[in-house]
């Protein structure tokens, strides 16, 4: 992907150019070879992305956080062929081994209701009986299952979750700046107070009021961890807005009579928003695991809806024998800090490559050293 | 600073106002006939009755009208009594509880203040403890050790976290069971021969001189308090590092040891009392939450606390009782970010000399 730059500025200079110009080019490639070798991806996608995508792919930590994620992500687009459903039915039920409450350890074979057999598992064993690779919990659900389609439960909430108060984080958070006076305050202090109420208990509560009205599905949790969720964002954006609203740039548009909304959105967001966007993108990981902390409490999801916290709930119900019966907690529950994992990592990579703050103490700790 | 103060006081109506209209909000998905537990006890299934208790209590009455009344109470025109209104403390009745919200709260209260301090003291000295290690040995081992236990503790589910830990010390090793009390405690206070005076489990056995009662307390705290810390260490690990991290790259930190002084006052007397600023605010951010009851720790444990009690009644749909206990919660959370606002406010010399 790397050119050497001496190669890409002799590609230009080559058409045609005065003598004039040609001394200033040889003047400024000297320059560049003197500081750094700038590489053409550099050069497309800017020296500040490019930092940034360097610092990610470079960080160990990072790296395992990606690979984490992309190994879920496979999980999630393969699963009819990791997991296959039962040709017919919701796939995204998991398919019970007859109605025994009595959890089955991990490898017992399949009774009854089985599935088809996946094409990886006769070609790595060459048994032709399809087992319950992870054991069932209560009730006879495949835990194995679950855990694989419970990974695109997983990404598709915590996408849609955080897609969701993104946008409303963005909109209340620039309009608040933005306006700023009055309408900073009031907004201000709505998100104060939706902040004071704990959330954890309010997306229970909002949760529980919504499923009589929308049914047992993924969405009265989604949209309660969306309603109490948005606020950090706003007040992220709002303070980025406020910093990036004095520049010249912003105050030469307004002189020239450009509508607020087109400023708004045309000039001041873009510029200001894409650290916190960043950042905020690696919040799927925390969404996922309220999204499973609701489901554990026994809200949202129907019973044997594939997601990974109510497999855990399950566990519930084998406090005393959760010796024998260990293979609920674990699977499930090993996955899930995977996948938050994973997300974390990588967020924890980005918020170092980004911190501007972070950054110059480590240059100054590196010339130190040196 | 006062000015400071004073207006910092003036937004705690504002908030009340603003924590009531949300929960009244919720309120409204719910039927009448299920918001009728606002006001009695037994809810009359016979269809007739039903629709005289939501005349009576005016329920079909615009929207205002009701929030008023849940604010005050209504009266009954035939008994002349004043039924509900969280102004008067009445939050309603319980169908899990088969009791008054405010009742309920009474009885589980104590047992999630014992949790809230026994899980206080570890959080916060280990939690502040291992940060300032990590800062002062910047990437070093300690401090990547640091980093790597926090962001593990960060993706470590609290239900997660708690059922390994009952499945590795009650199932198999049968240490610390999950609960409050063994029973034979229980029986005790029911047949009153161990005396309750604060319904704090672990100061009632001394004040009774009962080193059982207080070893069997002590068996039951165990576990929740290790997962409560857990989970909050990594915040207080990585807030104190930073901040730490930030205050030792300050230039007055260059003069000080310019001046002679050994590493360790320099950072005793000048990078600590700054450094730990903000760890004030998380810390009382900590304590309002583990008193608004922990409702996934104090569930896995089955801890008889106000959070589990809020997640058994949602999860049976008991929507009236766990917005009770959403008010009560939101209500310690105002004033005590209030409390400390304030002593931020006290600490920080920056807004304490202030004249603004």
């Amino acid at each position: 992907m790397k050119a050497t730059p001496e190669r890409n500025l002799n590609n230009h200079s080559e058409n045609g150019l005065s003598t004039e110009s040609k001394e200033k080019l040889n003047l400024l490639k000297a320059d560049v070879i003197a500081t750094r070798k700038v590489g053409r991806l550099e050069r497309i996608i800017g020296k500040e992305t490019y930092r940034i995508l360097k610092g990610l792919v470079t960080t160990p930590t990072s790296i395992i956080g990606l690979v984490l994620i992309a190994l879920f992500v496979i999980i999630a687009l393969a699963a009819p062929v990791i997991a296959p459903p039962i040709p017919g039915t919701n796939p995204y039920s998991m398919p019970r081994d007859g109605y025994s409450a009595q959890p089955k350890p991990p490898m017992s074979e399949w009774k009854s209701g089985t599935p088809p057999i996946p094409f990886w598992y006769t070609a790595l064993t060459g048994r032709e009986e399809w087992v319950h690779l992870m054991g069932t919990s209560s009730n006879a659900y495949d835990i194995f299952y679950g855990v694989v389609w419970g990974t695109r439960t997983a990404l598709k909430t915590g996408v849609i979750i955080e897609i969701a108060t993104l946008i409303i984080g963005i909109l209340v958070g620039s309009i608040s700046a933005y306006y700023g006076g009055v309408v900073d305050n009031i907004i201000m202090r709505i998100v104060d107070i939706f902040m004071t109420l704990p959330f954890i208990l309010a997306a229970l509560i909002l949760a529980a009021v919504l499923m009589p009205v929308l049914g047992r599905s993924t969405l009265p949790s989604v949209i309660a961890l969306i309603v109490f969720g948005w606020m950090s964002y706003a007040r992220l954006i709002r303070g980025d807005i406020l910093a990036v609203k004095e520049r010249d740039y912003v105050l030469a548009a307004r002189v020239i009579g450009v509508r607020n909304s087109k400023i708004l959105f045309k000039h001041i967001i873009p510029n200001a928003i894409f650290p916190t966007l960043v950042m905020a993108s690696m919040d799927i990981g925390t969404y996922v695991l309220n999204f499973a902390a609701l489901s554990f409490l026994g809200i949202g999801t129907e019973v044997g809806y594939s997601d990974w916290g109510q497999i855990l709930s399950f566990a519930r119900d084998w406090i005393t024998q959760l010796g024998t019966y260990w293979y609920i907690v674990v699977y499930p529950g090993i996955t899930l800090i995977l996948f938050v994992l994973g997300w974390n990592l990588l967020g924890d990579a980005v918020r170092d490559v980004m911190d501007p703050r972070i950054r110059k103490m480590q240059e100054a700790s590196s010339s130190s050293e040196s | 600073m006062t000015t400071y103060i004073i207006r910092r006081i003036l937004l705690v109506p504002l908030l009340l106002l603003g924590v009531t209209i949300i929960i009244f909000g919720m309120l409204q998905f719910l039927q009448p006939a299920e918001r009728a537990a606002l006001y009695i006890r037994d809810i009359p299934k016979n269809p007739e009755a039903l629709e005289s208790v939501i005349r009576t209590y005016g329920l079909d009455k615009p929207i205002y009208i009701q929030y008023w009344n849940w604010l005050v109470g209504q009266k009954n025109p035939n008994t002349g009594e004043i039924h509900g209104g969280i102004l008067r403390g009445d939050f309603g009745y319980s169908r899990v509880g088969a009791e008054p919200v405010i009742d309920m709260i009474k009885h589980r209260f104590p047992a999630t203040l014992e949790l809230a301090i026994w899980a206080i003291i570890p959080i916060i000295v280990v939690g502040v403890w291992l940060g300032i290690q990590a800062a002062i040995n910047h990437n070093k081992f300690i401090d990547q050790f640091a980093r790597v236990f926090s962001i593990i503790g960060y993706s470590f589910p609290a239900f997660v976290f708690g059922l390994l830990v009952l499945m590795i010390f009650y199932a198999n090793l049968k240490w610390f069971p999950p609960g409050r009390l063994s029973n034979w405690v229980i029986a005790e206070i029911n047949s009153g021969s161990f005396k309750t005076y604060t319904n704090l489990m672990t100061i009632d056995a001394l004040i009774n001189g009962r080193l059982d009662v207080l070893w069997d307390a002590l068996r039951h705290l165990i576990l929740p308090v290790i997962t409560l810390s857990y989970i909050s260490w990594a915040t207080f690990l990585r807030i104190t590092r930073s901040s730490m991290l930030e205050t030792l790259n300050q230039d007055y930190m260059t003069t000080a040891k310019a001046k002679g002084i050994s590493t360790k006052v320099a950072i005793k007397k000048h990078a600590l009392p700054n450094a730990l600023i903000p760890v004030v605010t998380i810390s009382g951010f900590t304590v309002v939450s583990l008193l608004g009851g922990v409702v996934i720790t104090e569930t896995i444990f089955n801890f008889p606390g106000i959070g589990s009690a809020a997640a058994n009644a949602a999860s049976q749909l008991d929507v009236v009782t766990v917005l009770g206990f959403a008010l009560f919660n939101g209500v310690i959370l105002i004033l005590a970010n209030l409390v400390a606002d304030i002593l931020y406010a006290l600490v920080d010399p920056r807004i304490r000399l202030s004249t603004n």
